[in-house]
């Protein structure tokens, strides 16, 4: 029996609590993943699903990558960044007029009973219908392509930020109300000091996810409401010749962009105006 | 610091109950309470003083009875008569500093800076004024919540077990705070409590208060001059009393 099998095993710094990770295994293990996540892809893209619209390989979308960031002739940027811009432009419009809107809204119906009342069914019927079906009616509706797609990305966000925000005023404990009401707040007052901060750790969290909605529905209105941007590139890439390694380099672009709309937002959440409502770590 | 005057005549309250009917918590409550008297409402758990203090606070309405202040009827919540919450009511989104200056918004910015300083300073809170509340000790909150509500100069003090969420030593000094604040300023105080030590070593006046629904069961006045000591004969002899009218036995 080798002699260091007999040493007592070491305390884990984590204590008894979940298992930690290592500083090594944190650098090698997504790499060790993203390397298998490859082979995986490889061996299921040469085996093959049969026909010609077969999974393009790692290489292949490589390929196709590199035609997506040459400049077009007769253009002045990659092809790939003019739909970026339009999409990352929509949904950056669609979004803000959803916060612009949705934020009052959702305040006002936590804020007051009667609003509340009254409306609250209607967005709660509004609300689950999908943006997508909105589409026909939008194309309808809106004869330039910006104004439908900003429409429909509007919609995605508006209804969930309006009514997170309104259960965000609602459950604001009752002792800040009191105290505020206590030392003759008016009205304007009370929402900007007390209503607005109070509710506002939640009102973030609500935009991370509707932000997130936001760049899912714009791909899918952008394959059939317009003639630009990331979803259509999609759907043009499949009748210029089906090019799936197009197709596929253009989704992993949609999701890096994801993420980084995602960090964008979270740095939100680092606001001290923010983080005091979120339990803290560790 | 001026103060005021408080009468209470026939307040009753009672709330709706799942499956209808009412359940009634409080009252009839006659009570008058003197300008810069400081009077303790003691009674079990569920006896309905926390209401009968939002009541009397403005945030809540009673079934019937008046409530005068000052001759005049209560009309709602008012800086004049400001209320100190159990869990504090401190905003977490606030620093201390800005949680201190809550009330003083009608104030000019050096008057309010001025007001503040003096504040943050005698409720031990200089070196704080940036933190937020999280940060903060019980204790220390506690003490901003006072610094809040005293930096107004109020005429009366509504206390709804303020210092129910402190640990014992910390509830001991910060009852000596309280009791040297209101000596020194002499606002009415109606501080609501179920600790009969916190009751004998404060009040003026001690209110008890009968199982729900809530009435007066007695009223002990409470002689000892300050500072008041634990175990001096007058003491036992008024927490005795006290055992007495809640219905309680002196021995555990």
């Amino acid at each position: 029996m080798p002699a260091d099998s007999m040493q007592l095993p070491k305390p884990r710094p984590g204590g008894w609590g979940l298992p930690e990770v290592s500083r090594i295994e944190r650098t090698i293990l997504p790499w060790l993943a993203a390397l298998g996540f490859l082979l995986l892809w490889s061996i299921w893209a040469r085996g093959g699903s049969g026909g010609a619209t077969d999974f393009p390989t790692p290489l292949e979308t490589a390929r196709g990558f590199e035609h997506l960031f040459k400049t077009p002739p007769g253009g002045r940027a990659p092809l790939i960044v003019q739909h970026v811009v339009s999409s990352v432009y929509r949904t950056t419009f669609g979004f803000l007029a959803a916060v612009a809107l949705g934020v009052p809204l959702g305040i006002f119906l936590g804020w007051s009973a009667r609003a509340h009342t009254a409306l609250n069914w209607l967005v709660q019927l509004l609300r689950p219908i999908s943006p997508i079906a909105w589409i026909p009616i939008a194309i309808m509706m809106f004869h330039g392509d910006e104004l439908r797609s900003i429409y429909l990305i509007f919609y995605a966000a508006f209804f969930s930020i309006a009514v997170s925000t309104s259960s965000a005023v609602q459950s604001i404990p009752t002792v800040y109300l009191r105290a505020a009401r206590n030392f003759g707040l008016g009205t304007i007052p009370m929402l900007q000091r007390v209503i607005f901060p109070a509710a506002l750790p939640q009102i973030v969290l609500s935009l991370r996810v509707s932000a997130g909605i936001c760049w899912i529905v714009v791909v899918a209105a952008e394959m059939v409401a317009v003639k630009d941007g990331l979803g259509w590139l999609i759907i043009d890439a499949r009748y210029q010749g089906a090019r799936t390694d197009l197709i596929v380099g253009t989704m992993l672009i949609i999701g890096v962009i994801g993420v980084c709309i995602d960090m964008l937002l979270r740095r939100l959440e680092r606001l001290p105006q923010v983080s005091w409502g979120y339990p803290p770590r560790g | 610091m001026a103060s005021s005057r408080i009468e209470l005549r026939g307040v009753k309250k009672s709330f709706a109950q799942r499956g209808g009917g009412a359940l009634e918590v409080l009252g009839p409550i006659d009570l008058t309470i003197s300008a810069g008297e400081f009077v303790c409402l003691l009674g079990p758990s569920g006896c309905g003083k926390s209401t009968l203090l939002s009541i009397i606070g403005g945030f809540e309405r009673p079934d019937a009875g008046t409530i005068a202040i000052d001759g005049a009827a209560l009309r709602g919540p008012d800086p004049r008569r400001v209320f100190v919450f159990q869990d504090y009511g401190i905003f977490p989104w606030m620093s201390v500093e800005e949680n201190v200056s809550f009330g003083l918004h009608a104030m000019s910015e050096a008057q309010r800076k001025e007001r503040c300083a003096r504040w943050v300073e005698a409720a031990g809170l200089r070196g704080f004024e940036q933190a937020l509340p999280a940060e903060l000790s019980g204790g220390m909150r506690q003490r901003v919540a006072l610094a809040r509500a005293l930096a107004v100069e109020p005429d009366v003090l509504y206390m709804d077990e303020p210092l129910g969420a402190l640990d014992s030593l910390t509830r001991q000094q910060m009852r000596s705070e309280v009791a040297s604040l209101w000596r020194r300023l002499r606002p009415t105080v109606l501080f609501v409590t179920h600790d009969i030590d916190e009751a004998v070593l404060l009040a003026d006046r001690v209110v008890v208060l009968s199982q729900r629904p809530g009435r007066i069961v007695e009223i002990v006045p409470v002689t000892i001059p300050h500072p008041r000591r634990f175990g001096e004969p007058d003491y036992v002899a008024i927490k005795r009393e006290l055992y007495r009218a809640l219905g309680l036995g002196a021995e555990v």
